[in-house]
């Protein structure tokens, strides 16, 4: 375990009071210094977001990039310095909405990230619209009369898209919640892991009291992991109780695993140039 | 008959998408440069997998060329259509090579002094290979017969291409080739006007853009491609793709052009030298990630690869519409650099010298190409691709031992030239976050109006270092101080090649012309004022309908572009229509 303090940031997060924002901040911390990850060694990629300025708020590398696309920019970094540990960390709108896309493609690909979601059912930054994970009939200002399409199951469609591991934490757990974050960097592959937290100041529904009169650990009961269709049907439970824990876990090769060019370690190392011989040889191809 | 016209020949492949015009004629162009001839090659195909017209030219010559013509003196007809679309450009002693099945009319190619050729293409295919698949090939086997081209060039070509198919592919393939070009050998070479013959010499490359623009990038130790297919910049991926596992290369096709500027974001943060290759409809997708990079000064090279829009336009088709919107794509204003390469030679040295401008200035490098120059084909001295001569220069990027030494580092520091050390992540003295919110020095985010104001001109003042180490504007012609010259065209990237045929047949008529072409249009070079103010009478030939690069020459110099030459129907600039609309464009003035 590596002293916590190794991670204090310099900045003061601009967070809510009670914003579950605060308790995966200190999740991520805890779970760096449990796998002994020093600062220097992991990667944060965010989005946009009231969450996604995390980076900033711990001592860390840190990509605080645009809504939507922090997946393809964890996934290139991995790429170009697999000895890195990377992980993503966005919004429910971010990383289900506008970044929709890349989800899938991230399920399929695996690769080695792992990928945080703080799932608070509301657009915060930008005060208060509905989200892709707000419940149908959900009554904000841009749908006051209720809003109209089904609420987003991203554990469902991960699973589906063949995501390796696919959990759901609660900041109303930390210990919980941080052990989730240690087994998902652990897990060799793409880690989704959908993080329910209150926007206290937006969101009426989804809060403390609702989460901790509902949740349940997946792990006292007698679920299987490894179990896809068990994965499934829990992923659609949701009401009176609500499942928290490890759905669903496989191993499978990574993506970075499927490049000959990684073979050899982290590419950033690797010499620049092609040889005289083998750039000869390229031209030859053309003559 | 009259003496045989050697060496100097314009031909056309046309026929179905899904007949090999394309492959074939890439073949028969090896094979020519094989032989030591200089060629130029270009395709124009219908966005289609079967069916529609395609057509494949071929321009062969003794000395270097850099266009195609108009006029063409043999046609390889594979359909009827290929005949009535190309009977048109045929001279007068032309011939066309056609199978007796197509029951092609004789009466209008007599009419025009274009002899027919028939040969049982499909037969010979059929009974010699096995397969009318073969028919491109006996085609080309006819026309190198009917040529008195030296058939060993051929045989060498296709031994080579259809290697990976097996012995039987290569051996069928042998035998059509040889039937048909002895058929059209012996009947019908003495009756035809032209001949290619070998010449002796060291080969050259049969080089495309961008098949150079993947050399240029490799030299300089590009390792990273992340693209979504899109004509015409496909063979850029399909290059990567094939030479990955060898190279130790990653290339990843992506979900999106979205994710392909942001995936070269990653890996570039990384200290990857890393590009993406699209055309405008994608980089339309990768305009906001445009910003992200000049905002967290990722140094990132992309390939945009025009082609006529707006929306899906043209799409296999070319054009220089983009310019501008290269220029001012994304929000806010940030420093980026554009380089118009004029052919494969200055497409290689774009796709290497792109990474080292990213690199040094920190910022997205676009190496703005076309449709033409991208998959035309021509033959370049292999030493004009020179490994030695690419130099690597990664700017200021801080050296783990740097680092060690360092007290307190910012990555956004703010110094003289904006340009601030860089370090990747790794390193326990480089840990920093890089975002693109306005942010502070060591890159923590802000909205203090002074920051803000000073991170602003941090990053705009690396554009007047760019601005003096671009290549300046190149001018050809016989006369490059342009003392004597009275008219002078001025362009961008792919009609260069076009233009410089059209300023040699204009000077060798008696007229004193030039030409000024950009191969880098932003930051507006340094010199390129000083150079246009030297000009008599400019005139701007462009493949887009505004004249944009004469609307940026005006912005930037206060210089008037007299007139403008322009196109955007899809086809290439060629010499023989820039001379046309410069008869037009002098008549009304004489007349007027």
């Amino acid at each position: 375990m590596l002293d916590l303090r190794l991670y204090q940031g310099r900045e003061k997060p601009t967070w809510c009071p009670g914003c579950g924002d605060w308790g995966i901040l200190a999740a991520v911390k805890n779970a760096l210094a449990e796998l002994e990850i020093p600062p220097h060694r992991a990667l944060i990629v965010s989005g946009i977001g009231c969450g996604s300025k995390l980076p900033h708020y711990m001592r860390v590398n840190g990509f605080h990039g645009i809504h939507g696309r922090a997946l393809p920019i964890a996934t290139a970094a991995k790429l170009a310095n697999h000895a890195l540990t990377v992980l993503v960390v966005a919004g429910d709108g971010d990383s289900y909405g506008i970044g929709g896309n890349h989800l899938l493609h991230a399920c399929r690909r695996n690769p080695d990230i792992t990928h945080l979601v703080e799932d608070n059912r509301i657009y915060g930054l930008t005060k208060g619209q509905y989200s892709p994970t707000s419940e149908q009939g959900s009554l904000t200002v841009t749908s006051p009369e209720g809003s109209v399409e089904l609420g987003f199951n991203p554990l469902a469609v991960a699973i589906a898209a063949g995501a390796s591991f696919v959990a759901r934490g609660y900041v109303g757990d930390l210990k919980h919640l941080t052990s989730l974050i240690v087994r998902g960097v652990q897990h060799k592959g793409y880690a989704l892991i959908d993080i329910l937290q209150p926007c206290v100041t937006f969101n009426r529904v989804n809060t403390y009291e609702f989460y901790n009169e509902r949740v349940y650990r997946l792990e006292e009961t007698d679920h299987d992991p490894h179990d896809r269709l068990a994965a499934f049907r829990r992923a659609f439970e949701w009401g009176e109780r609500i499942p928290i824990g490890l759905f669903y876990e496989e191993e499978r090769p990574t993506h970075e695993e499927s490049f000959p060019a990684l073979r050899e370690g982290p590419l950033v190392e690797r010499p620049l140039r092609p040889s005289l011989e083998e750039f000869e040889a390229l031209k030859a191809e053309l003559l | 008959m009259a003496e045989k016209v050697i060496n100097r020949l314009s031909f056309k492949i046309g026929g179905e998408a899904g007949q090999g015009v394309e492959s074939s004629g890439a073949g028969f162009a090896k094979a020519l440069a094989r032989g030591g001839l200089h060629i130029f090659a270009y395709q124009d195909y219908m966005s289609r997998i079967r069916g529609g017209h395609n057509f494949f030219q071929i321009r062969v010559a003794e000395r270097p060329i850099y266009s195609h013509t108009d006029e063409i003196e043999l046609l390889l007809a594979l359909t009827a259509e290929a005949v009535a679309r190309h009977l048109p450009e045929l001279v007068p002693g032309g011939g066309i090579i056609a199978d007796a099945e197509l029951k092609l009319e004789e009466a209008p190619l007599a009419d025009r002094g274009v002899k027919l050729f028939h040969l049982p293409l499909a037969k010979i295919a059929l009974e010699e290979g096995g397969s009318r698949v073969m028919l491109n090939t006996a085609a080309l086997g006819a026309a190198a017969g009917i040529t008195n081209y030296k058939l060993e060039h051929l045989e060498s070509v296709i031994e080579d291409n259809f290697k990976v198919k097996g012995p039987q592919i290569v051996k069928a393939n042998l035998a059509v080739v040889r039937a048909a070009y002895e058929y059209a050998q012996q009947r019908y070479a003495a009756d035809f006007g032209y001949e290619l013959r070998e010449l002796p010499g060291p080969r050259r490359l049969v080089l495309s853009g961008n098949t150079a623009i993947c050399l240029g990038a490799v030299a300089a130790g590009c390792k990273f491609l992340a693209a979504y297919p899109m004509t015409p910049t496909t063979g850029i991926l399909e290059w990567f793709a094939a030479h990955a596992g060898r190279l130790g290369l990653v290339f990843k096709q992506t979900e999106d052009e979205i994710a392909a500027i942001t995936m070269a974001i990653g890996a570039a943060h990384m200290g990857l030298r890393a590009m993406c290759a699209t055309s405008g409809g994608g980089f339309s997708l990768m305009v906001e990630a445009l910003g992200l990079a000049g905002m967290t000064e990722t140094p990132i090279v992309i390939v945009e690869g025009q082609r006529p829009g707006p929306s899906t336009g043209l799409p296999t088709k070319t054009e220089q519409g983009d310019l501008l919107f290269v220029l001012h794509a994304s929000q806010g204003e940030f420093p980026r650099i554009v380089l118009t390469p004029g052919d494969a030679e200055e497409a290689f040295l774009a796709g290497a010298e792109a990474f080292n401008l990213a690199e040094r200035y920190q910022c997205p490098v676009i190496i703005l190409s076309d449709h033409f120059l991208g998959t035309s084909l021509r033959t370049v001295e292999p030493d004009r691709l020179d490994l030695e001569k690419v130099e690597i220069d990664r700017g200021e990027l801080l050296t783990p031992e740097k680092l060690e030494r360092l007290e307190d580092y910012k990555r956004f520091r703010f110094t003289e030239t904006g340009i601030s050390p860089r370090a990747v992540p790794g390193h326990p003295k480089a840990v920093y976050v890089a975002t693109g919110d306005e942010h502070a020095e060591d890159g923590r985010i802000t909205e203090d109006p002074a920051l803000r104001r000073k991170m602003v001109e941090k990053r705009l003042r690396k554009l007047e270092l760019a601005r003096r180490e671009l290549p300046p504007p190149v001018a050809f012609g016989p006369d490059p101080e342009l003392e004597e010259t009275e008219l002078t065209f001025v362009a961008w990237g792919s009609t260069l090649g076009p233009l410089r045929e059209a300023v040699e047949r204009l000077n060798s008529q008696g007229r004193r012309a030039g030409l000024v072409h950009f191969r880098a249009v932003w930051p507006f070079p340094e010199g390129a004022a000083e150079i246009l103010a030297r000009a008599r009478r400019l005139i701007a030939v462009e493949g887009n309908y505004t004249g944009q690069l004469a609307g940026l020459i005006r912005q930037e110099t206060g210089i008037k572009v007299e007139g403008l030459i322009s196109k955007y129907d899809g086809l290439p600039f060629s010499p023989g229509y820039i001379l046309e609309k410069l008869g037009e464009l002098e008549g009304v003035k004489s007349g007027a």
